[in-house]
């Protein structure tokens, strides 16, 4: 099974799917996506979709974390910009601005909000680093929440009970079930990933590596650390406030609670087992991230059954089962299950040959 | 493509212009004085070899070249251009490239990658362009490959290596990528921090070879801090010789191997 990797022009050399194996794979999947959005069960399209919301926010901090090195605990307050952004500005322009065209006005101010307050809360990244950064990001998660909780607010936000959402409208689609919704989060998902991609091949994502890598000498090429640092948690940000958007769409409501620290944490955590700074590590480390309570929850309902009791052991169960994952991917596999494919993949691609 | 014209090598090398210039540079660290008082040039398309015993500041000199050591006192002038307080990045914009001591290449991409990062500051493609690539990005990406490909892997003849990643490469393929990366920002100026520190023979003939080719192929004025004599000697044509922060002699090769103060400090007074 040996590929063959001759290419007779530097465009065809330069192309993200350099062979046909990966072409078939794409292809395949975005089939599979079309039939699953139009055939799949009510259960695993639910699953699916929360899969797709947080995929998206994954191939942000991926931008920030995997690529430019910066590391935030405080994406959260992103994902909560974008849904709360998102509903606040359809209930002010109801009846100002067509239903129809409303989520294509809204969502960009919420994805332009969210980029906007990432910035700023990139600032503190031109002087720290590492742990120092994570810290600092932490406090922007409190700060959102806080702000959303906050009285003076609630009358737009709704405060601690949350607010009930808008049903997006694309020009006159209501797309008022679950299964409309995957279909809407799957199209923005793909495309999400593939503009990460594309980022990542130009300048612009060479110079994200650069200063990750070493950043004095991403200086001396001509690289400004101040803007490729503020636009990377600019990207980061929104890509997290696109996933919000999304995110307020698909539930019927919106709860503070939903945006803290845990879900922050659960971001990045979602990155290192799929594995940093690889196109396709936020796609693994997601399934991962949503499929281990599942498999914990349908496994214990099989083994204690369905009781109070059982219940109440099952959710600490699931924490655990989460942290550990986390530990022993951290300790035998850094760079996540990206990392394992493509070791499979390299062996394969050798195959009847040396492993390796 | 946005950059100036470059002027051909004939031009350069005749024209005689002090491309780069640095006046009375002092710069200190607490109490101990990396530079006290440098003063040379170098001229348009010439070596100029920069030596001196350990810590005599070679490398402190062009850290305050490239932007990442602020002098005391005294001025860095490029083309006439004062540049003492621009950034680092600013002054690899106006053209002045170099290469680390320690090999500061990107470990996590490969050796086109890395290359493709000399071209940076030429490119302008957006935020937007890029998350589409379709277009204007892949327009100068594909541009900026064929660039590199037929200027700097084909002329440092590292083609076979291209895809790896630079981890798998050996010490002297290193250092070679590395100024490939430098090449790749078609500089004026380039400044080489021991090239050839480590190397083996033939590898340091490579080296050579190299920097020389570059300086006659596009004409660039480099800045050589080395410790191989015999290379310095060699392809150097004017030598500054530091020691303890101090210039203790300028000149040809041959004025410098002979001046007292010269082999004072390389092997001490004559008992």
């Amino acid at each position: 099974m040996i590929n063959a990797n001759l290419k007779s022009s530097y465009a065809a050399d330069e192309r993200v799917l350099n062979n046909r194996y990966k072409q078939a794979f794409v292809y395949a999947t975005i089939l599979g996506l079309a039939l699953f959005t139009l055939f799949g069960n009510d259960y695993l399209i639910l699953i699916a979709s929360q899969m797709g919301i947080l995929l998206i926010a994954v191939v942000g901090i991926n931008i920030l974390t995997g690529y430019t090195g910066l590391v935030s605990l405080g994406h959260g307050a992103f994902v909560a910009i974008g849904a709360y952004a998102v509903t606040i500005f359809g209930n002010l322009g109801a009846g100002v601005i067509p239903a129809g065209l409303m989520p294509f006005i809204s969502v960009p101010l919420a994805v332009a909000l969210a980029a906007a307050v990432g910035v700023l809360v990139g600032l503190p990244s031109l002087r720290v680093k590492g742990l120092y950064l994570a810290v600092a990001t932490l406090a922007a998660n409190f700060i959102v929440i806080f702000l959303i909780e906050e009285d003076l607010f609630a009358p737009w936000t709704g405060g601690m009970v949350g607010i009930n959402t808008n049903v997006p409208n694309l020009l006159g689609w209501e797309l008022d079930t679950k299964r409309e919704m995957f279909g809407l989060i799957a199209v923005v998902g793909l495309v999400s990933l593939l503009a990460a991609q594309n980022l990542i091949r130009t300048r612009i994502g060479r110079a994200f590596i650069a200063i990750r890598d070493r950043d004095y000498s991403a200086e001396i090429l001509g690289i400004s650390l101040l803007r490729y640092k503020l636009m990377s948690f600019a990207l980061s940000a929104a890509y997290c406030g696109l996933a919000g958007a999304l995110f307020a769409y698909f539930y019927a409501r919106i709860l503070p609670e939903q945006f803290e620290l845990a879900l922050s944490l659960n971001l990045v955590a979602a990155l290192i087992i799929g594995g940093m700074g690889r196109t396709m590590g936020p796609v693994f480390g997601v399934i991962i991230v949503v499929m281990v309570p599942e498999v914990i929850k349908v496994l214990f309902g099989a083994l204690a059954g369905d009781s109070a009791g059982a219940g109440q052991l099952r959710a600490p169960l699931q924490q655990i089962a989460f942290g550990v994952l986390l530990v022993l991917f951290l300790l035998k596999e850094p760079l996540g299950i990206n990392q394992i494919v493509d070791r499979i993949l390299r062996a394969a691609n050798r195959w009847p040959f040396a492993r390796g | 493509m946005s950059s100036a014209p470059r002027a051909g090598p004939k031009q350069l090398l005749h024209g005689g212009g002090r491309l780069l210039k640095i006046e009375d540079l002092h710069l200190s660290f607490g109490g101990i004085k990396a530079l006290q008082g440098v003063n040379f040039e170098a001229n348009a398309g010439e070596i100029t070899g920069v030596i001196g015993p350990n810590g005599a500041g070679k490398t402190s000199l062009f850290n305050a070249i490239s932007g990442f050591y602020k002098p005391d006192r005294g001025r860095v002038s490029f083309e006439g251009q004062d540049i003492t307080t621009l950034s680092p990045d600013k002054r690899a914009a106006l053209g002045l490239a170099r290469t680390f001591q320690n090999i500061a290449l990107f470990r996590g991409m490969t050796v086109l990658d890395n290359i493709k990062l000399g071209g940076h500051t030429r490119l302008n493609t957006n935020v937007w362009q890029a998350l589409r690539y379709f277009g204007a990005a892949q327009k100068a990406e594909l541009e900026l490959r064929r660039e590199i490909e037929e200027q700097v892997i084909d002329f440092l003849e590292i083609d076979h290596i291209r895809k790896y990643p630079i981890t798998m490469l050996p010490y002297g393929l290193q250092k070679r990528v590395e100024l490939g990366r430098a090449l790749a920002m078609r500089p004026r100026v380039l400044l080489l921090d021991e090239p050839v520190a480590g190397m083996n023979r033939e590898e340091t003939a490579d080296m050579a070879r190299f920097i020389l080719d570059v300086q006659e192929q596009f004409g660039t004025t480099i800045l050589l801090v080395e410790h191989d004599m015999h290379m310095v000697m060699d392809i150097c044509s004017r030598i500054v010789v530091l020691n303890f922060g101090q210039q203790i002699a300028s000149g040809t090769p041959e004025e410098v191997s002979k001046n007292p103060a010269v082999i004072e400090a390389y092997l001490g007074a004559a008992a």
